[in-house]
């Protein structure tokens, strides 16, 4: 069994590891660093539950294997909040209901961070596209839509002042 | 872990990759950006017995214009083709079809490369080859070819590349000033795999009929194909609205070999097929200044 020698930031934190070849970045955040905030749902690249923030952009952890991801600079849903006070999405996620079982809500909260990032005032129509590869089974994308828009005029409220 | 278990290679230069490529043949796949070939692990559809990474190659992730077209390395992100302002001055066809490849989180490690030697019949970038009379850029041990995108594509998931070949770029001609195209599909949501689609590129001769007409096909047959008998109905016409209905009509006579599942019927698709070229073609119409 092939063994390849990587070294990635996690959340602000530089790691070094040795990964077997086949394991995807998603099952190396989850099972040897011990970050299951990340979702595996389909393991194929449909559901987005696993997306993390690679250089600040969306990508989903299962399609990556962890050794391609050797150099990089992940944020992982574990490592968004600053201290005890949630990242402005999060707490929008919680204001308006924008879960409710929350198995997809890391892989929505960080593709709409990257949106915001990239966009910061998205129009609604926006946010759907936007977040129109990440499934969710049970709350509904109303509220989610809803938690991103408020996130959105949060962040840029917090930026004119 | 899903994957069977493979050796891996991360070769810094192109001559080590094409040297593995070689001397494991079949048994080695390149691995570009990995969104097709991850999942096809993970379900055990594809086993190699070794993965040569080329994310670590240099040289392959360049964008310059050159003789008269676009020419991208084969390791640029897809998320690039949708901005980079060479391409959405060039072949704007190319960035427009861009975003309805997958999804945003796809298409930040989606390589361009990687989408054409994968050869999916419903994606995108294929058909835009196929429209543009696109090249292929081919390296082995052996040497370099240039293979017509005409001549690329072969069926499901095949095209001619050779054991050890390797797609290393892609020349994309520039479109005239003037000329028009539209990309249209029909999909189940946006950036699902599109169940009929079609890229048409349009041009205006001097004495103001269609000049120029190439209208290839998605999603609809094994593999992507020119709709030569629409092509020919449109050259020389003055493109009114009619002219493009007549003409989308006779886009599903192209499909030879029809792509048939859960998603969508040979025969739904067939049906499809010519909304989505009409759509196509008023896009490019318009744009032509008809």
């Amino acid at each position: 069994m092939q063994r390849v020698p990587i070294t990635l930031t996690v959340n602000g934190r530089s790691i070094s590891a040795e990964v077997e070849a086949r394991m995807t970045l998603a099952d190396f955040l989850r099972e040897q660093l011990g970050l299951t905030g990340t979702k595996l749902g389909c393991e194929y690249g449909v559901c987005g539950s696993c997306s993390v923030l690679w250089d600040g952009a969306a990508v989903r952890s299962c399609l990556v294997l962890a050794a391609q991801a050797d150099g990089a600079n992940l944020t992982t849903i574990e490592g968004l909040a600053t201290g005890e006070a949630m990242h402005a999405v999060q707490q929008a996620f919680w204001e308006h209901h924008g879960l409710q079982c929350g198995f997809c809500t890391p892989g929505m909260v960080l593709t709409a961070v990257a949106l915001l990032e990239e966009n910061p005032d998205p129009s609604e129509q926006e946010i759907r596209e936007a977040l129109s590869g990440n499934l969710c089974r049970c709350t509904g994308y109303q509220n989610i839509v809803r938690a991103v828009r408020a996130a959105a005029e949060q962040m840029q409220a917090g930026r004119g002042s | 872990m899903k994957p069977a278990a493979f050796a891996y290679e991360r070769p810094g230069i192109l001559d080590e990759a094409l040297e593995a490529l070689a001397r494991h043949g079949s048994d080695a796949r390149p691995v570009a950006g990995g969104q097709s070939l991850v999942p096809m692990l993970s379900l055990r559809l594809a086993r190699p017995a070794l993965l040569v990474d080329l994310g670590r190659l240099a040289g392959l992730d360049e964008l310059v214009v050159r003789n008269g077209a676009v020419e991208i390395g084969t390791m640029v992100r897809q998320r690039r083709l949708e901005r980079d302002p060479l391409v959405t001055q060039h072949v704007p066809v190319l960035a427009a079809a861009t975003r309805y490849v997958g999804h945003p989180s796809i298409r930040n490690r989606g390589t361009v490369g990687g989408s054409l030697a994968h050869a999916d019949p419903s994606a995108e970038y294929p058909a835009v080859a196929l429209a543009v009379d696109a090249q292929m850029v081919v390296r082995s041990a052996r040497g370099e070819r240039t293979i017509p995108a005409r001549d690329f594509f072969l069926g499901p998931f095949t095209t001619t590349l050779a054991e050890g070949e390797l797609l290393v770029a892609i020349r994309f001609p520039a479109l005239p000033a003037g000329a028009g195209w539209g990309v249209e599909e029909i999909a189940r949501r946006h950036g699902d795999f599109a169940l009929a689609g079609a890229v048409a590129v349009l041009e205006r001769g001097p004495d103001g009929t269609c000049s120029r007409a190439s209208v290839a096909l998605f999603g609809v047959a094994t593999r992507p194909l020119r709709a030569t008998a629409v092509e020919q109905a449109l050259i020389g016409r003055v493109l009114d609205s009619a002219t493009l209905r007549e003409a989308a009509a006779l886009a599903a006579d192209a499909i030879d070999e029809p792509l048939s599942d859960v998603h969508g019927s040979a025969t739904y698709r067939r049906q499809v097929t010519p909304v989505v070229v009409r759509r196509a073609l008023e896009a490019a119409a318009a744009r032509a200044g008809f």
